[in-house]
């Protein structure tokens, strides 16, 4: 009996092996605590949010970019490298799967668990709600910029998953690729490159930056341009991640 | 346990698997030199050559792991460069090593297989319960592949390739690291399933061509140098020869040259050699 899958089927198939084994292994839970952990430490002790009086998430957001850049990484290093240091990429690359179905699938289940990572956090939330009134419009366009951006983060990581079988490598060359990402947005570095080069170079380049657009978003507007750029790094890193995987199956 | 005939009153039926002209370069190194095969229904075929013959390369190449430098493979009528998922339906695959995800159970590394080839509901429930009965994995089909024995992780492997009941077979040395006793059930497991379908398994072991196999090949630098029925492997032993003939023909056919050969060979590196001298 050879049954006939459709994409969705097989994506589903993918999603579900892959996110049980976040669950499968202590990393959901060492992920979680430690995500949750640094995330308090950094909006109470370095952000200040009880000192401020200003009943908004400010300094929660503010600082989740640099939590993403370590730990995304952490994420996405094992989505290839691991599977290619089993070997059991000949087992996936030979079952009914397309590649795109595995790119997909797999991309899929590790921003799903990023996505309840950031959840997680919303008991942070309701207690600023509770002690006064935050503009929620802010705060639920703030999420959706945290979650586009762990998703770009992963589908670079992804990507570079795909080139080794060497987790550590994969780990460092993501950390690398996403501090790019977040460096270029910040005003130092944007001042910096002002001062030799033509103004529109510098517009350029922060404009290419993930920090530029997730701060864009944390203003409080959820602007097509900002959501444009993230959904655009997700569907590059993609589809790069899918010809290195056709190109470079066996190595 | 299945009446099984004697190996050489088979008839072959259909050609399930293809393959012509398969040829794999990795860089400098040519890996399988331009192989034609035609495995079909009802035979079990025995894939014999020294380590780095191009075995496994072979094999990847008909599974779609590997893409062939020039060559085309035919699955059960599908060819696989056009269809290749169509393709990837016809065959179960034990890859080398029997790799598997060390974190998961046995049960539902089987349910994830079974899923993948399109299973759901009862029928996926069923077809694991089949094939977990097939191979005997009962005892541990709750530990996770990690906590395995060598042997039960290559029963896992098998009940993988199997849980779809596939007419194609290809299984990358499926009794390595087997004892004595779980390499006979093995054998006669994939005696059973021969009988209406193609196999195409690598091996080491020339007994167990003797045992299981209806047809024996052997590849040696990429070249297929020997095809032909066990019996026929036997033959080429010289009479003198009484012991391990098989092993006998297998050293002769992948070792010695015959004198012309050799000096042909010798002839061309030297040509090489010189040329590499010149430049």
């Amino acid at each position: 009996m050879n049954g006939v899958t459709t994409g969705a089927q097989r994506v589903a198939t993918i999603f579900r092996r892959e996110l049980a084994s976040y669950f499968n292994t202590p990393l959901a839970s060492v992920f979680l605590v430690i995500f949750l952990f640094l995330s308090g430490l950094f909006t109470f002790n370095i952000g200040g949010l009880y000192d401020r009086g200003q009943a908004d998430l400010r300094p929660f957001f503010q600082f989740l970019p640099w939590l993403f850049l370590f730990l995304v990484p952490a994420i996405s290093m094992r989505l290839w490298a691991e599977e290619r240091r089993t070997g059991t990429i000949e087992l996936l690359v030979t079952l009914p799967f397309t590649v795109v179905d595995l790119v997909i699938g797999k991309f899929l289940a590790a921003w799903a668990f990023a996505c309840v990572a950031i959840i997680l956090s919303a008991p942070l939330w309701f207690t600023v709600a509770w002690l006064g009134t935050p503009d929620h419009g802010v705060v639920v366009a703030s999420y959706v910029a945290s979650m586009l951006m762990a998703g770009a983060f992963l589908a670079v990581g992804g990507c570079l998953s795909a080139l080794t079988k060497n987790q550590v490598i994969a780990f460092v060359l993501c950390v690398v690729a996403c501090f790019l990402l977040l460096i270029t947005g910040l005003p130092a570095v944007q001042d910096y490159v002002a001062g030799w080069s033509p103004r529109e170079v510098a517009e350029a380049l922060a404009s290419m930056s993930a920090l530029f657009h997730f701060d864009s978003i944390l203003r409080g507007v959820l602007d097509l341009r900002d959501v444009l750029y993230f959904t655009s790094v997700i569907v590059g890193g993609l589809a790069c991640n899918a010809l290195i995987i056709q190109w470079r199956k066996a190595d | 346990m299945p009446q099984t005939p004697t190996t050489d009153q088979r008839t072959p039926g259909a050609p399930l698997i293809i393959a012509h002209g398969l040829d794999k370069r990795f860089g400098a190194i040519h890996a399988v030199r331009g192989i034609d095969l035609t495995v079909r229904s009802g035979e079990v075929l025995g894939f014999l050559g020294p380590n780095g013959a191009g075995k496994s390369t072979t094999m990847r190449m008909l599974t779609g792991f590997l893409e062939p430098t020039a060559g085309s493979v035919t699955l059960d009528g599908i060819a696989l460069d056009r269809d290749p998922l169509g393709a990837k339906r016809t065959f179960g695959y034990l890859p080398e090593g029997a790799p598997g995800y060390p974190d998961m159970r046995v049960e539902e590394f089987l349910r994830f297989i079974g899923r993948a080839r399109g299973f759901t509901g009862d029928a996926l429930r069923k077809a694991v319960d089949v094939v977990v009965d097939r191979v005997n994995l009962g005892a541990v089909r709750r530990q996770t592949i990690e906590t395995l024995s060598k042997g039960f992780k290559r029963r896992v492997g098998l009940a993988q390739a199997l849980i779809h009941n596939p007419r194609i077979l290809i299984l990358d040395e499926p009794t390595d690291g087997l004892d004595p006793n779980q390499k006979h059930e093995v054998r006669e497991l994939i005696r059973h399933l021969g009988s209406d379908r193609s196999v195409v398994l690598s091996t080491h072991i020339l007994e167990e061509v003797e045992a299981v196999c209806t047809r024996a090949v052997i590849i040696n630098r990429g070249e297929i140098v020997f095809d032909g029925t066990p019996n026929e492997m036997d033959s080429r032993a010289p009479r003198s020869v009484d012991r391990n003939r098989l092993d006998h023909v297998f050293r002769a056919l992948t070792t010695k040259d015959t004198a012309d050969e050799a000096s042909r060979r010798v002839a061309r590196s030297l040509g090489v050699a010189v040329k590499e001298g010149s430049r």
